[in-house]
């Protein structure tokens, strides 16, 4: 009886634990977020959208650093897109059991994990060393390297949730095997897909590291690839560490814009799937 | 004469066919395999530009940079010691509590919960995944700082710190800004990659073992100690890994409350700095070829360490796969 009462007791303690360890963690979800809706809605107004970021002690807002991590954001999706969803379908279509296959796998999980700061620093040496000055292009190709792995992974699982039932199908209807994949795998998993390039956006749009060592920034209104380019990341970087408090109140309204687009792309993109998941 | 004339006609029929779908297989075979090989040359290309960029340092350096506690500009005299001790500190830190965190969240996720919960539950915890590494630093400097200032370290100096010995971790003012803050924030942006892995290793566990243990009335602790635990210990220990993986390298975070001062201090109250942070405050206003290629050289060493730790990560998570999948 003593002995059972003991166990219980036991139980209890780590089921509390548990508790606490699951409310710890929400709590922190909570209190960021809530961070950052008192300090940047306060920070939004008008001006945010029309001025571009001011020199301290005067009125300004961020509508140059808003375009730059748009327009880079965006480049960036159409270098990795095609490039990221073409390796997944070697993974998944070509390479079952082959060495090769297995290597870039290994490889591009590592690159899922490893710090994005050497990434910028691989782009800083091979881009903007050469060119001689900082670029938007180079915050471009920094922040696709970023995004490959992650659209490398998911196109990969999702092509390998398809059914052999369908390529075999259209196999035996006499269609090439590029055909096969184009018209038969890839329309049966593109919403998976779509949330995988959708999730590697968002893994992206609020990337720091890689942009300060390529695009830098600019104080200006630049839309020109050749020149630094701001963008919301590092702006919120430079103006959080600031002493002046116009600056740290632009930064917090560039934290809350960036969450918000990032937490909707998140649970959007979680929509999709299960929509997608539905429609099977 | 009938038999030759089909031995005929089947070659040159499948040599008519072959090229209609032969030329667009070899085109789009080769096109993903180009993509594929294009993800080894960049880690290829990583690795190469990150030695080529830190020879002038490990040159003039060798092998004492890893063990010189120098940063000093001015007479070019720099040395890792600092930026390696800051970073193996804050990930210590981070895992000390992120650890039993994760721990307990991916234990009430899978065996705890209402299944109504879980799924609610597991998006949330994976959101604070999505948060972006500069919204952390932006609330640590703000919030997370000042909050440990004013009620943690004070009640750390005055209980821990009064340990003869052990009391010199925790020895200096109350700052806020500095290496304890630092693996707090830390150990909160690791939660959720820990947690997930360990929520999905869980899961991995055949329900029948759990069934079973349960019916000869064990208790929720004895089946998770007893039963999920061992079945899982791999998987469980890859999914740290992965999380110090995380936290090794993570760099916006850190450059914001961890006070970028390249001293080794015993105190973890105190400011320090870690390769991540040095690099992203250093880089691009270092003057000099040798102090840019010492940072360059500081941030192959962090790609050696984190690929070692990611590497150990995912051959355990296989090893995992393959037995869970040999099992069933």
């Amino acid at each position: 009886m003593q002995l059972y009462t003991r166990r219980r007791i036991g139980n209890y303690v780590v089921v509390g634990l548990s508790l606490a360890a699951t409310a710890f963690g929400l709590l922190f979800l909570v209190f960021v977020l809530g961070t950052l809706l008192k300090n940047g809605i306060g920070a939004l107004g008008p001006t945010l959208f029309t001025q571009a970021t001011p020199p301290p002690g005067s009125q300004g807002g961020l509508i140059n650093a808003i375009f730059g991590s748009v327009a880079m954001t965006l480049i960036a999706t159409l270098i990795g897109t095609p490039t990221g969803i073409l390796a997944g379908t070697f993974l998944a279509e070509y390479a079952h059991g082959s060495r090769l296959g297995e290597i870039v796998r290994f490889i591009n999980d590592i690159l899922l994990s490893a710090p994005s700061i050497i990434i910028g620093l691989f782009v800083y040496s091979v881009l903007v060393v050469p060119m001689g000055h900082f670029s938007a292009w180079a915050g471009s190709v920094a922040l696709a390297i970023i995004m490959i792995p992650v659209v490398v992974r998911t196109t990969e699982d999702m092509l390998n949730l398809v059914p052999n039932s369908l390529r075999e199908a259209a196999t035996a209807l006499g269609a090439p095997k590029w055909k096969i994949v184009v018209t038969v795998t890839y329309r049966a998993a593109v919403q998976g897909m779509l949330t995988g390039v959708l999730l590697a956006v968002a893994r992206i749009s609020g990337e720091t590291a890689p942009l300060l060592f390529t695009a830098l920034n600019n104080q200006f209104w630049s839309a020109d690839f050749n020149r630094p380019m701001a963008n919301l990341p590092v702006v919120i970087f430079q103006f959080a560490m600031s002493p002046y408090a116009d600056w740290q109140t632009l930064a917090w309204a560039g934290a809350l814009l960036i969450t918000v687009a990032i937490l909707f792309l998140n649970v959007g993109a979680r929509f999709f799937a299960s929509w997608s998941g539905l429609q099977k | 004469m009938a038999a030759e004339m089909e031995m005929v006609a089947i070659p040159r029929a499948a040599v008519q066919r072959r090229p209609a779908g032969g030329t667009g297989d070899a085109i789009f075979h080769g096109l993903t395999l180009i993509f594929a090989v294009l993800v080894l040359l960049i880690l290829g290309g990583v690795i190469v530009s990150l030695v080529y960029g830190a020879l002038p340092a490990l040159r003039k350096f060798s092998f004492g940079f890893i063990v010189n506690g120098a940063w000093n500009p001015v007479t070019d005299n720099f040395g890792a010691l600092a930026p390696i001790y800051g970073t193996l500190v804050t990930s210590l830190i981070a895992m000390l509590i992120g650890i039993p965190v994760a721990f307990g969240v991916a234990l009430f996720i899978t065996e705890l919960c209402p299944k109504w919960l879980r799924r609610p539950l597991g998006t949330m915890i994976e959101l604070l995944a999505a948060i972006p590494s500069i919204i952390y630093g932006i609330w640590g400097l703000f919030v997370l700082a000042p909050f440990i200032q004013q009620y943690i370290e004070p009640a750390l100096i005055g209980s821990l710190g009064k340990i003869p010995g052990f009391g010199i971790l925790f020895a200096g003012p109350p700052l806020g800004i500095g290496v304890l803050t630092a693996g707090f924030i830390l150990a909160i942006m690791v939660l959720p990659f820990i947690a997930s892995v360990m929520r999905d290793v869980f899961e991995t566990v055949p329900p029948m073992l759990k069934e079973s243990a349960y019916g000869i009335g064990a208790t929720t602790t004895e089946v998770v100690t007893r039963v999920v635990l061992p079945y899982t210990r791999i998987g469980v220990v890859g999914g740290i890994l992965l999380g110090l993986g995380r936290a090794l390298g993570e760099t916006m975070a850190v450059t914001f409350v961890i006070g970028n001062s390249h001293h080794v201090n015993p105190s973890i109250l105190q400011p320090g700095t870690t390769i991540s942070a040095a690099l992203a405050n250093e880089f691009t206003e270092a003057v000099g070829d040798i102090y840019q290629s010492s940072l360059i050289a500081l941030g192959f060493i962090l790609f050696i360490i984190t690929f070692i730790v990611l590497a150990a990560a995912k051959l355990m998570l296989l090893r995992l796969q393959k037995s869970a999948g040999a099992a069933a």
